[in-house]
């Protein structure tokens, strides 16, 4: 069993690889068919291998639910050892399920949706090797493992969203989420530093051994001179750090909307699978650490709730159909940070998974759209387009009930789940952080109702707006589109419903995320009557307010997009500075474009006008050179050229060097006289 | 063979060998002047080899002389060789026209 999971663990990361680089290097040999069923199949084993793995380590419960392996020894330097090993548990073997999926998913789609493009080879190459570094993030078992994973999927998210590279936007945008990546990367990486310096060891289970025996208690960080700081409080406040770059948490949020001028296939991995749930997995794999840290875990509370509200709210402005999905996946990994936030980190998981379902389901869906619009995405210029693409219709409905948390879908599960935990925690706590977050999560469900339904009405009802020669061309999309809509639906739906029970209350992560002491689940477990039960769970929600929100939300996006428009347009003029605020986005890319990108070009120009032309060109190189020229325009009179002086020079040092060598000779001969 | 013994001997040999020197230096005008003083030079030191041969009684200085003189002779062929030659292609054999050297 050991050598079986061994191989399978090692074909799941390498066979997206072996696809990317046949994609990627062999591109015009094998074409665009063999680009992408090489990397179809590529991806299509790891999903099989990643369902066996599920299989066997969980299901079968292999030495308790846990495998590890380590791979190769890649270097030994005193005590550290650093390795390439795999670590499978619960919440690797749910992730490794959902990348694939959703990563088969979008390959398959990719196929329809990038029909037309000279770039196809690159970009299944690129997507494959998307799945690739999540897949190895997922599967570290240790820090610098993990911190590989994590930047290589910076990387080709970087490579994926400026795909057209001519598009001056496009450009533009993924240097944005770069450098905001790097941003969080750095804090992440300090954060790493500070795990290897306090508790001696990269991996996992020594770290985590190490945490729960000295609870890091009396170890403190000095970085204002005189002030101590707890050291487990600052490495967790450092990692989550880097998981706010990679979730898109408030305030580096900035480069996932912008992340929108990518093809609509990587939007939905980014989305859904591979990058933004890098932050959510990551802090709950780090759970032991950071329930040790009740500053840490505010931190985390506090930045999740205002992502989860403001974020949201950006998305009831936005008329680019794929500009709102995106606001709504900011609003959703805020609602996973406040998940983790209390403590619940199952929860938090259990969100990053129907949501990846649901997610790429309306992010394909929306490509679908976009496909059949001739790339307009414009929501203003669509339009009861229920009449023309039902596939896209019926799923893109399942996905924005799951997406609003209507009950049975299985969005509404993860959702409520976390608002009774915030709840719940509120009600612990006191705390005004606490109590924000639950009226953050309660608000956004009002809100994501309102925009996700704004769009949906716009989109597949109401009056054609789009022109003559749009509307006659207008057809579903083939199979290739519509297949993985249909696939992604039945998870969308069901996958709450089934999963509920066992992932949060079954002790299913009772192996791998550690639960802090006031543990928000077991307390809403304890409010149920004989325990907990899907049903009663499901019809409870029915009479709670998130319900009742969502239906409102509904209700206001239907009178205001379909019934009377005319309402929506004087309440912006009504409200317009509100309106102009949303419209900016808060002013963070301002800001951000003004002080950081102007106040770092500023630097740079003041260093490229001191220090590079001045003193380096001016002074140094320059300088140097004068100073030499000034010297041999002296030393070059004494050559003279004639033979003469040579030999006069010559005779004389001649003459010099006897007088050294006989003189002592000499001076003996005088005092023996 | 009176008065003159081996300090008069090497005393003449250091004069000749000065003068050649001191040839080489001052002279600026004839190229033939400089080999004439290089020639001067060897047998100034060829003079040294026979003073101390005589004076310590030993004959190998003096066929070193022979073999010296035969070997200044080849040169001074060759040097003057060289002059023609310098002649032929600057139709000078002026020393303060040689800075060739200079770079």
């Amino acid at each position: 069993m050991q050598n079986t999971l061994i191989t399978l663990s090692l074909i799941i990361p390498l066979a997206p690889l072996a696809g990317a680089l046949l994609a990627g290097l062999f591109g015009k040999t094998i074409r665009r068919s063999g680009a992408h069923w090489v990397t179809i199949i590529g991806v299509a084993v790891s999903f099989i291998c990643s369902v066996l793995v599920f299989k066997y380590v969980i299901i079968d419960d292999f030495n308790g639910g846990k495998f590890t392996y380590v791979v190769y020894q890649w270097l030994q330097s005193d005590n550290f050892d650093f390795h390439i090993g795999f670590l499978i548990d619960g919440l690797t073997a749910v992730m490794l399920l959902v990348v694939t999926f959703v990563s088969l998913m979008v390959h398959i789609y990719t196929i329809g949706y990038m029909k037309d493009d000279p770039g196809y080879q690159r970009f299944f190459s690129y997507i494959a090797l998307f799945t690739f570094s999540m897949l190895m993030l997922v599967m570290a078992d240790n820090f610098l493992q993990l911190f590989f994973g994590w930047e290589a999927v910076g990387l080709v998210s970087y490579l994926l969203i400026g795909f057209w590279y001519k598009k001056e936007t496009a450009i533009f945008a993924n240097l944005k989420a770069f450098l905001v990546n790097r941003v969080g990367d750095f804090g992440f990486l300090l954060g790493i530093a500070g795990v290897l310096y306090f508790a001696d060891s990269l991996n996992y289970a020594e770290v985590f051994a190490h945490a729960e025996k000295t609870k890091f208690s009396g170890q403190v960080i000095q970085i204002i001179p005189g002030v101590d700081w707890s050291a487990i409080t600052v490495i967790c406040i450092l990692l989550f750090i880097g998981a706010m770059g990679k979730s898109a948490q408030v305030p580096l949020h900035v480069w996932l909307p912008d992340s929108m001028e990518g093809p609509t296939p990587i939007s939905a991995l980014i989305h859904a699978a591979t990058m933004v749930t890098a932050g959510i997995f990551m802090v709950s794999r780090m759970s032991p650490l950071f329930v040790l840290s009740e500053t840490a875990m505010t931190m985390v509370l506090l930045v999740g709730a205002i992502t989860a509200l403001f974020m949201g709210l950006l998305g009831l402005v936005q008329n680019d159909i794929k500009r709102v999905v995106a606001y709504s996946t900011l609003s959703q990994l805020g609602y996973m940070t406040v998940a983790l936030g209390t403590g619940a980190f199952a929860a938090g998981m259990f969100h990053l998974m129907t949501h990846a379902f649901f997610k790429a389901l309306l992010f394909l869906g929306a490509g679908s759209v976009i496909i059949a619009m001739h790339h307009q995405q414009d929501m203003r210029k669509m339009g009861n387009l229920k009449k023309y693409l039902p596939i896209t219709y019926w799923t893109a409905l399942i996905g924005s009930l799951a997406l609003i948390g209507f009950p049975g879908f299985s969005g509404f599960y993860s959702k409520d789940i976390i608002i009774e935990a915030t709840r719940a925690l509120a009600g612990h706590s006191q705390s005004g952080i606490a109590q924000f977050a639950y009226f953050s999560v309660l608000a956004g469900v009002l809100i994501t109702a309102l925009y996700t339904f704004r769009m949906f009405f716009m989109v597949f009802h109401g009056k054609e707006r789009m022109d003559d020669h749009t509307k006659s061309h207008l057809k579903e999309p083939g199979w290739v589109v519509t297949g993985p809509l249909i696939f992604l639906a039945i998870p969308s739906l069901l996958i709450g419903l089934v999963t509920i029970a066992p992932m949060l209350f079954g002790g299913y992560f009772s192996n791998s995320i550690q639960t802090p002491e006031y543990n928000v689940l077991g307390e809403i477990e304890k409010h149920m009557d004989g325990g907990f039960g899907v049903g009663a769970f499901t019809l409870h929600g029915l009479l709670q307010p998130p319900f009742i929100l969502a239906l409102t939300g509904i209700a206001l996006a239907w009178f205001f997009t379909l019934k009377r428009p005319d309402y929506a347009e004087s309440l912006k003029k009504g409200l317009k500075p509100l309106y102009l605020i949303l419209v900016n986005h808060y002013f963070f890319d301002r800001v951000y474009q003004a002080v950081f990108a102007g106040g770092a070009r500023k630097v740079g120009n003041i260093l490229w006008n001191v220090g590079d032309r001045k003193i380096i060109d001016g002074l140094v190189i320059n300088g140097s050179a004068r100073t030499i020229g000034l010297f041999s325009r002296v030393f070059r009179k004494l050559q003279t050229g004639y033979l003469f002086h040579y030999a006069m020079v010559m005779v004389l040092g001649l003459l010099g060097m006897l007088t050294w060598l006989v003189w002592p000779v000499v001076k003996g001969v005088f005092n023996g006289v | 063979m009176t008065g003159i013994g081996l300090q008069e001997c090497l005393f003449l040999a250091a004069l000749l060998f000065c003068i050649s020197i001191a040839g080489i230096f001052i002279n600026r005008k004839n190229l033939i002047v400089l080999l004439m003083c290089i020639e001067l030079m060897l047998l100034a030191i060829n003079l040294n080899f026979i003073a101390f041969s005589y004076f310590s009684a030993t004959i190998s200085g003096q066929i070193f002389v022979f073999f010296i003189l035969t070997v200044a002779a080849a040169e001074a062929a060759i040097g003057l060789a060289i002059l023609v030659t310098l002649y032929r292609n600057r139709q000078t054999i002026n020393v303060a026209d040689l800075d060739e050297m200079k770079g």
